[in-house]
């Protein structure tokens, strides 16, 4: 991967994906094979926005590694209280770590970094816009149970400022995938996001109803939708209500269909699917660790080129 | 053949910029875009909403002492794709520019996308990209294809 950051998936091509995976895949076998090439390295965990579990998990992939973390804290006891810019903020942590991974509120916030520093930014969420990381655990996951070509993968819940479906989406255009968008009319992928999906020539449908493709599915990406998009309690029920999944709604479905959630969940999948063949998710999270040490090691580089690299 | 058109080709200017075919209604935006104002004390001289064979109504714009760049044309394109701009010295066009449509455009607009990152106070400039029928902010996507002079960050 010949990049300097991760900030969207966009920037991503299937060769590069491949190789994450690819590489991912080996450290799970083996997490010593990386060696001690990031044995000083120090990266920053900068979260503007809460987020243990990302943040667990980047700081997991980074001491696995044999490096190790430095923590912005919560923004409650930073400077960013006191107003200073995203701009000087990355500026002055860029002289403490070897790389940043950026959680921010704000749309563009991790693109707006990357262009302030040297050292290599991951986008890991920002605003309603792109979650690449995640994506890359994401491909992982789905490639491990149904593999990435002739795949049919339905995409339910917030579609429009859901950032893990923003860069999923992005992602699979690089590879042989039908792609279904489950969502209320007013949660639907935004006008972004489609351009960039017809651009890159995806083939993909739009639906309000999960049964009109379920049973076609290989794969069931479903993701929380939040109270806050809605004006009131009552329309919040009745809408998320439809787009919430339990055992019984996958009885319509094949037997081999993968469920998949980000997590966290909340009631968008019901428990007694936890059981079942179709969950995926907590192995989903799990491989959040062996795709992140994948990421840093390609990002941090070093002696790559040297150490088993070549190629990618 | 329309007496409009005629009496603002009497004011002729002696140095400047004519800018024709303005789509109506947007030689106030052309304006912001230049970064004119009044202020400079250059003459300027707008015509609106005048009768045009190829648009219906177009607007018309003469500014004095100030020949206008490639890249200002390139900007006035997003506005008014179909402006023609004369330069004029000693009463004379002197060179026609072809209104071209940019690859990006900086600074000049401000993102509707109010969580964009670039309306939070930060040390950059606003970036769009130039798409096929419209702009996009480089930073969050976000797409603009309608009135994209409402979105002019001046001045
Ligand atoms: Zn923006």
């Amino acid at each position: 991967m010949r990049h300097d950051h991760l900030l969207s998936a966009g920037q991503l091509t299937r060769g590069d994906i491949e190789a994450v995976l690819d590489r991912a895949a080996d450290l799970a076998d083996d997490p010593g094979a990386v060696g001690e090439r990031h044995a000083d390295r120090l990266l920053a965990l900068c979260f503007f926005e809460p987020s243990t579990r990302t943040k667990m998990s980047f700081d997991t992939a980074m001491k696995r590694l044999g490096g190790d973390t430095v923590d912005m804290g919560p923004v409650e006891s930073s400077s960013v209280k006191k107003g200073e810019s995203l701009a000087d903020t990355v500026r002055v942590i860029e002289g403490y770590a070897d790389g940043i991974v950026l959680r921010h509120p704000s749309e563009g916030a991790a693109k707006l970094a990357s262009q302030f520093v040297d050292v290599p930014v991951v986008n890991a969420g920002d605003g309603a816009g792109q979650h690449p990381s995640q994506t890359l655990l994401d491909l992982y996951t789905m490639r491990e149970r149904a593999g990435l070509d002739d795949l049919t993968v339905g995409i339910m819940g917030d579609l429009k400022y859901g950032r893990t479906v923003h860069s999923l989406a992005s992602a699979l255009t690089n590879f042989d995938a039908r792609m279904h968008f489950i969502s209320p009319e007013s949660l639907r992928l935004p006008h972004g996001v489609q351009f960039d999906l017809h651009d890159a020539g995806a083939r993909l449908r739009e639906h309000t109803d999960l049964d009109d493709v379920l049973s076609e599915l290989d794969v069931l990406y479903v993701t929380r939708i939040q109270r806050e998009r809605f004006p009131d309690e009552n329309e919040y029920q009745q809408v998320a209500g439809e787009y919430q999944i339990d055992a019984g709604t996958l009885e319509r479905a094949r037997d081999d269909l993968t469920v998949m959630h980000p997590l966290p969940r909340v009631d968008e999948i019901a428990p007694d699917v936890d059981a079942t063949d179709h969950a995926a998710y907590f192995a989903q999270a799990h491989n959040g660790v062996p795709v992140r040490m994948a990421l840093l090691d390609e990002l941090l580089g070093g002696d790559a080129a040297t150490d088993g690299g070549a190629g990618r | 053949m329309s007496d409009p058109e005629r009496e603002l080709r009497v004011s002729k200017i002696r140095n400047g910029t004519v800018i024709d075919h303005i789509s109506g209604g947007q030689a106030l935006n052309v304006l912001a875009i230049l970064g004119i104002d009044g202020s400079e004390g250059v003459g300027v001289s707008i015509g609106m909403n005048v009768p045009s064979d190829k648009l219906g109504t177009k607007d018309v714009l003469k500014v004095e002492d100030r020949e206008l760049s490639q890249g200002e044309v390139d900007v006035l394109s997003l506005l008014a794709p179909e402006a023609t701009v004369n330069i004029v010295r000693e009463f004379e066009v002197v060179e026609k520019k072809r209104v071209e449509r940019p690859e990006r455009v900086v600074g000049l607009l401000t993102c509707p996308n109010h969580n964009c990152i670039t309306n939070q106070d930060e040390p950059v400039e606003s970036a769009f990209e130039v798409v096929d029928d419209g702009v996009r902010c480089e930073f969050c996507g976000e797409i603009v294809r309608e009135d994209i002079g409402d979105h002019l960050a001046v001045h």
